[in-house]
C-alpha cells in the first residue's frame, strides 16, 4: 500500500525513527545530513536483531536448518532488490559493500578486459570520488584515458561538452552520478544511456543519492551499469549493491577470489561460479543484506510518489527560505534538482558555520563532500550542506534558517 | 565547557592583528588539512619572534594564527616549543591553563574533536618554520 501526499504523515514517519526522539547539546536533533548517510527505522533495526536472535547461520553451505532459513532469507533480499530498482533478472544484482566497491568492481574487472589501453571512460565534472578515482586508477594501471565532461554554470551537464568528449570514438564508457551529492541535480540519465549507446559506449550509473528520493527503473534507463549503498536507503552500512546487465556479467572475470564465487577448486585449476555468485567472494555481509531489504520494504510501503511529493516541498521551501537569507549563497540552478542544498555565507566558513549550527542540535554537512574537483569548478573550497530525508520537515528547515540568521549576526 | 566561538575569537578572526605576509622575515613554514582544505603559511622573524601569517580557512583558525602570534613575541624556540604543548594539551582536554592566558579561549574546542586540528594547524606550521630557522 502506497501512501499519497494526502495520507503521508511526517509525524508517524518520524515516530518509526528511534534516533530522532535524541537531543544534542539539549536541543532537539534536527538532522540534516541524511545525503551521507540516512538514519534508520525501527523496521530495519528489528529485521537486523531478529536476523542474529532466531535465524542466524552462514549462507549457502550448510545442510541444516538454519543455514537454510537463513539462505531463504539473504536470497529473498536479491529478488527484493531486482524489483525494486526492475532488473530483468536476480542474477543481475550483485552484493558489495557499498556503492564505491560496486564502481571499483566494475573499473577491476570489466575495465580491465572489455577496455583496452588507448579506450576512454568518461566521468562529469559533479561526480563524487568514488565514480572518479577508480577510472584515474584504471588510466595510470591499464593505459585508459580519462576524460571529463563539463557541467554548466547552473550545474547541468552541458551536453556540448559530452559531445566533444564522446566525437573521436574512444569513449567506451560514461560513469555518471544520476544526483549531484552537491548540487541536488538529477541528470538525465534515459538520455544519457541513449547517447553513449548510439556512441558504442556503454553507461555506468552512480545511483547513490538518487535511489533514495526517486523509484528506479534500469531496464527503462537502459542502464548497463548502476550502483547504490544502503545505508542511504535507510538501511545499513556494509551493503551496496552492483546491478549490471546479465550479458556484461557473463563475459566479466572475477572481482576477488575465495569461497562462494567458485564452480571448482584444484590446484591446477578453479572455474568460476555464474554471475551474481562468481563477483560475491567470502562469507556476505548477511545481517545487514537482511536489513536492506527491510528498508526496501519499508520505502516501497510510503511509496515514492509520496516521497518524491514530500521532498519536492521541502526541496522549495528551503530554497526558498535560504535563498532569501542575507549573505547566503545557494550552489546550483539545475532545473530537476532535489533535497541536497549545498550553500556557502559571505564571511562564515562552512566548517564554521557547521560547529555553530551543531550547537543549535542542527546537523550539516561542511567540506567538499568528496568532490574536491567540483569545489574548484564551483570556485569554493568548501560549503556547508543540508540535505533531506523523508523524515524531514519545514519546521526543521525553518530551524536551519533560524540558525544561519544567528551565525550571520556573529560574523556580521 | 567554553563556547567555542567566543567574543575574542570571532573578533581576532574579523579584525586580526597579525595577518598578511611581512616585507622580511627569517623562516617560513606551511600547514595543510586535506579534510577540508584549510591551508596557512607562517612567516617568522626571528628577532623577538615576530610572527605573521596567511590564512585560508576557518574562523577558528584565523583567530587561533592571531593568537598564537601574540603568545610567542619575545620568546625563545624553545618557549615557543614549550607553549606549542601546552595549547595542543588545551584544545585536547578542555582544562584551562593560567600561562596560557588568552590563548584558553579555544579550550572550548575540546568538545569538538573534529575541530581540533583548525586550531593546533598554525603551531605545527610554526614549529616547522621554527625547524629551519
Amino acid at each position: 500500500m502506497s501512501a499519497t501526499l494526502e495520507t503521508f504523515d511526517v509525524a508517524a514517519i518520524r515516530d518509526d525513527f528511534p534516533i530522532l526522539k535524541q537531543q544534542v547539546h539539549g536541543k532537539k536533533l534536527v538532522f540534516l545530513d541524511s545525503a551521507a548517510s540516512a538514519q534508520k527505522p525501527r523496521a530495519v533495526i528489528d529485521a537486523m536483531c531478529h536476523v542474529m536472535e532466531a535465524q542466524y547461520a552462514n549462507v549457502h553451505r550448510g545442510l541444516h536448518y538454519m543455514s537454510e532459513k537463513t539462505s531463504d532469507a539473504f536470497e529473498a533480499v536479491r529478488d527484493k532488490v531486482a524489483g525494486f530498482i526492475n532488473a530483468a533478472s536476480r542474477e543481475e544484482i550483485i552484493f558489495t559493500r557499498n556503492a564505491t566497491e560496486s564502481i571499483n568492481l566494475v573499473a577491476y574487472t570489466w575495465g580491465r578486459t572489455a577496455l583496452k589501453p588507448g579506450d576512454a571512460v568518461a566521468v562529469s565534472e559533479m561526480e563524487h570520488h568514488a565514480n572518479l578515482v577508480p577510472w584515474q586508477m584504471l588510466r595510470d594501471a591499464h593505459g585508459t584515458e580519462l576524460r571529463i565532461v563539463k557541467i554548466t554554470d547552473s550545474g547541468e551537464i552541458d551536453f556540448d561538452s559530452l559531445e566533444q568528449v564522446f566525437a573521436d570514438g574512444k569513449v567506451k564508457l560514461l560513469a555518471i552520478t544520476q544526483m549531484s551529492n552537491v548540487l541536488g541535480t538529477y541528470t538525465p540519465v534515459e538520455r544519457l544511456a541513449k547517447f553513449a549507446h548510439e556512441h558504442g559506449a556503454k553507461i555506468l550509473i552512480d545511483g547513490c543519492q538518487a535511489i533514495v528520493h526517486r523509484a528506479i527503473d534500469v531496464q527503462a534507463i537502459d542502464a548497463d551499469f548502476f550502483a547504490f549503498s544502503g545505508h542511504k536507503l535507510y538501511g545499513p552500512t556494509g551493503i551496496g549493491v552492483l546491478y549490471a546487465k546479465r550479458e556484461i556479467l557473463e563475459e566479466m572475470p572475477p572481482f576477488m577470489g575465495g569461497g562462494e564465487m567458485i564452480a571448482s577448486v584444484s590446484y591446477e585449476k578453479t572455474t568460476f561460479a555464474k554471475p551474481p555468485f562468481r563477483f560475491e567472494a567470502g562469507t556476505p555481509a548477511i545481517i545487514e543484506t537482511i536489513g536492506l531489504g527491510a528498508a526496501i520494504d519499508y520505502v516501497n510501503a510510503i511509496g515514492f510518489e509520496a516521497i518524491a511529493a514530500h521532498e519536492r516541498a521541502l526541496t522549495e521551501h528551503a530554497l526558498a527560505t535560504l535563498g532569501t537569507l542575507e549573505g547566503v549563497n545557494i550552489l546550483g540552478q539545475a532545473q530537476d534538482r532535489g533535497g541536497v542544498i549545498s550553500f556557502t555565507m559571505r564571511g562564515a566558513h562552512a566548517h564554521d558555520i557547521a560547529t555553530l549550527l551543531d550547537r543549535q542540535g542542527i546537523a550539516v554537512r561542511a567540506g567538499h563532500h568528496c568532490a574536491e574537483p567540483l569545489m574548484g569548478r564551483l570556485g569554493v573550497t568548501s560549503t556547508a550542506r543540508a540535505s533531506f530525508a523523508l523524515y524531514t520537515t519545514t519546521e526543521e528547515i525553518d530551524a536551519l534558517a533560524h540558525g544561519m540568521q544567528r551565525i550571520r549576526q556573529i560574523f556580521a | 565547557m567554553s563556547h567555542p566561538y567566543q567574543a575574542l575569537i570571532v573578533e581576532r578572526h574579523k579584525h586580526p592583528l597579525h595577518a598578511g605576509k611581512p616585507a622580511h622575515f627569517d623562516a617560513q613554514g606551511q600547514g595543510e588539512n586535506p579534510i577540508c582544505g584549510d591551508a596557512v603559511h607562517v612567516y617568522v622573524s626571528r628577532k623577538g619572534m615576530d610572527v605573521y601569517y596567511e590564512t585560508e580557512g576557518c574562523a577558528i583558525m584565523n583567530a587561533s594564527a592571531d593568537l598564537m602570534a601574540d603568545a610567542v613575541a619575545g620568546k625563545t624556540p624553545e618557549q615557543v616549543e614549550q607553549l606549542h604543548h601546552d595549547f595542543e594539551k588545551l584544545v585536547t582536554t578542555g582544562e584551562e591553563n593560567p600561562d596560557l592566558g588568552e590563548l584558553n579561549a579555544l579550550a572550548g574546542l575540546a568538545a569538538y574533536s573534529s575541530r581540533i586540528r583548525c586550531a593546533t594547524l598554525p603551531w605545527s606550521a610554526l614549529a616547522e618554520a621554527l625547524h629551519h630557522v
